[in-house]
């Protein structure tokens, strides 16, 4: 297996040319572009075999996807943050078709106001959807995660489409050393695409995404989709098992980093985590047992590991680099509901943090893990927390300080 | 291209691939050219649906098609028809497809969706070269929802949004314009009341490739309230009043295939309409009339 320096979106892109996806329909958005233009050269210089097809928006560019993959075809795409939104229409239409695909995010801040960096309230937005997501947190993960998914996604028990997720700039941009599997392995884990004859053809007509005409029609295919994503749990298990056998890399649905005799865990998604991780060996250095929990299933969501690991600790940090406005962290909300009730269940602490690629220094985890720990002691977790420093205030009130200037320089301030 | 097999009305075939029963108003004008295409076209299709009227049309576990159905959303249809046929192609190419069992991508999309929300998505497959056949069935308004003016309503027509005594005061867009303006290999307007006319484009359309689109007029008995066994009728008056030219663009040239001889005054067609009955009662509204006149005649004063 040959080793390259790698961004995740190159990363990502090899993983689609060793899947020998056949089609991808493509818009451009930063960060995510480089995915999308590495395919198009490949296709054009005869490395994949098939077409890449650019469309007018991400509405369009998921539709296109879907159809494909309902003709019978493997198809990949990818896009970020506006654009998963501005697809979302059909994010949530096409599970219901059945079809399997794997569409790449790459995590990038939502508007209001516009920005580049990444975090996670973009891919969350397609929580509900019925995409399974995988969210890594580094490069080899993206490759990796990509052959998986397209494994999971068209496994019978399972055909839903699949989000991989990585953060922008973090690791879009960022380049790893990355084990490139060889392809005849490669084929081998990921058989050609078998749509079991559900599939456009002239002499077996079907019709697909059909309108129902009463709850009860409509509540069963809900629940046929739902029940669809709860099998992925035990077919991620067995294909990551099948994937470390054949390449020695072992990606389980959560990441569990120094847990067993942790007291205090902190548990993130995606590549911020490493930071966390970093964090963990500095409090263990200094006498605290911590650990990281780190699902890289996110959807469905794998609550009895996560009770597993996480039952019988005293406290755990839910850090979420996202935000509903009105409620806090998504992350900690679904946590707290996985392990409400049950008996040994630790005390939750939640932290927003990492909006639009903000950085964690390492005293804001030794602060989260105090704060957990008084909590634990306490028995009472305190208020949510907004991380924010009194530097960062301090740099935001002069650049109001300066628009006020401009303001009253043009004569119109208040 | 073939020699055309349709010449004469004794020529239109009489297959009837589309199923009865289904959801549609008694007297829909888009379901009877519907019927008309579905019948020249063949079974090989797989008709791509953007929201409207005949989404019900393909309600489980029903449908009237022989053919196969896809429903993707108000705004993407074109683009589903884009991965249809891209992943046919692909799959021919790499021989994981028998010839036999390729399929034409059939856009099948109301004029809510064509002339609006779908417009940016039919002008890119366009561009794109797609080979496709897009069918809107145009009954000048979103008729599924009752009525409510769209980018296809006529001046003046009353609809469920605009129901003051001058009607709708836009203008109904030229859609077969802005498609042409695109230069695809086809466009046709079409009316069910005129099959013969109908059956000859949907011959040609059928067998060229690229983007070819087909403008339908549909005559709507609910949206437009006039009773549906005026169905042809009103659909003739639409033709023959000139309000409503059958024409097609190919090659860059636009050709009309039905010229009246006379044209019939647009209130033969207007005042058997409820829609436009506000321009007729309680008081004659002359001048909104003889604006709709003007209009007509300032067309095909032009027209070639």
């Amino acid at each position: 297996m040959p080793r390259a320096l790698l961004t995740g979106n190159a990363a990502a892109a090899w993983g689609v040319r060793l899947a020998e996806a056949d089609y991808v329909p493509a818009f451009p958005i930063t960060p995510q572009t480089e995915i999308i233009e590495t395919l198009a050269r490949w296709f054009d210089g005869g490395e994949m075999s098939g077409r890449i097809t650019m469309l007018e928006s991400e509405h369009s560019m998921v539709t296109a996807a879907a159809a494909a993959a309902a003709t019978g075809t493997r198809v990949f795409t990818a896009t970020s943050s506006q654009g998963l939104l501005y697809a979302m229409e059909m994010l949530y239409a096409v599970p219901g078709w059945r079809v399997p695909f794997v569409l790449v995010n790459v995590s990038r801040g939502v508007a209001t106001p516009i920005t580049l960096e990444p975090d996670h309230n973009d891919v969350l937005a397609a929580r509900d959807s019925g995409f399974l997501q995988i969210h890594c947190a580094n490069c080899q993960e993206v490759l990796d995660s990509i052959l998986i998914a397209y494994r999971i996604a068209e496994d019978p028990r399972v055909r839903l489409p699949a989000i991989v997720n990585m953060d922008g700039f973090y690791l879009s941009f960022t380049r790893e050393p990355v084990e490139i599997p060889d392809p005849v392995a490669a084929r081998r884990f990921l058989p050609p695409f078998a749509a079991d004859a559900i599939e456009f053809r002239a002499s077996r007509p079907i019709s697909q995404a059909v309108a129902v005409l009463g709850s009860s029609q409509y509540s069963y295919f809900r629940y046929e989709a739902h029940l669809a994503a709860m099998q992925a749990l035990t077919a991620y298990d067995e294909i990551a098992g099948a994937y470390a056998a054949e390449f020695g890399r072992h990606h389980p649905a959560v990441e569990a980093y120094r847990c067993d005799d942790a007291e205090f865990v902190f548990f993130m998604m995606g590549s911020f985590a490493t930071k966390a991780r970093d964090a963990v060996d500095r409090l263990r250095e200094a006498g605290t047992k911590a650990g990281l929990v780190r699902p890289r299933l996110f959807r469905p969501f794998p609550v009895d590991t996560l009770r597993r690991l996480l039952l019988g600790k005293r406290g755990v940090a839910v850090i979420d680099q996202n935000i509903s406005f009105g409620k806090g962290g998504v992350l900690y909300a679904e946590l707290a509901s996985a392990l409400y009730g049950q008996t040994g269940a630790p005390v939750l602490t939640s932290f927003i943090g990492g909006l639009g690629g903000r950085d964690f220094p390492p005293e804001e985890f030794y602060e989260m893990a105090r704060v957990t720990r008084r909590a634990a002691d306490e028995g009472r977790a305190p208020e949510p927390r907004l991380l924010y420093t009194a530097g960062e205030l301090r740099e935001m009130r002069k650049l109001q300080a300066i628009a006020l200037v401009e303001r009253r320089e043009l004569g119109d301030a208040p | 291209m073939k020699e055309p097999l349709i010449r004469r009305m004794k020529d239109l075939p009489s297959t009837h691939l589309l199923g009865a029963g289904t959801a549609m108003c008694a007297g829909c004008g888009g379901l009877g050219a519907l019927h008309q295409v579905h019948d020249v076209l063949g079974a090989k299709a797989v008709f791509v649906n953007a929201a409207g009227c005949m989404t019900l049309l393909t309600t489980y576990p029903f449908t009237p098609f022989r053919g196969s159905w896809l429903y993707t959303s108000m705004a993407s249809a074109p683009a589903g028809a884009q991965g249809v046929r891209d992943a046919l192609d692909i799959l021919l190419d790499k021989k994981r497809l028998l010839p036999a069992d390729d399929l034409s991508a059939v856009v099948l999309t109301g004029d809510g969706a064509a002339y609006g929300m779908g417009l940016s998505a039919t002008s890119a497959a366009i561009e794109r070269g797609l080979d496709f056949l897009y069918l809107c069935y145009d009954n000048e308004g979103y008729g599924n929802t009752g009525q409510q003016s769209s980018g296809a309503t006529p001046h003046s027509a009353r609809t469920a949004t605009s129901v003051g005594e001058r009607g709708y005061p836009g203008t109904k867009k030229d859609l077969f314009a802005i498609w042409a303006a695109h230069n695809p290999a086809y466009v046709a307007t079409v009316i069910g009341a005129e099959p013969l006319d109908l059956a000859r484009k949907i011959e040609t359309a059928a067998s060229l490739r690229g983007p070819r689109l087909i403008l339908a007029l549909a005559p709507c008995p609910a949206g437009w309230d006039f009773d549906p066994a005026q169905l042809v009728e009103i659909g003739r008056l639409a033709v023959h009043t000139g309000i409503f030219p059958l024409k097609e663009f190919r090659d860059g040239k636009i050709t009309h295939t039905l010229i009246p001889r006379t044209r019939l005054p647009v209130e033969e067609y207007l005042s058997k309409q409820g829609r436009f009955a506000h321009l007729f009662s309680p008081w004659r509204n002359d001048e909104a009339i003889a604006e709709i006149q003007a209009q007509v005649d300032r067309y095909w004063l032009n027209a070639t």
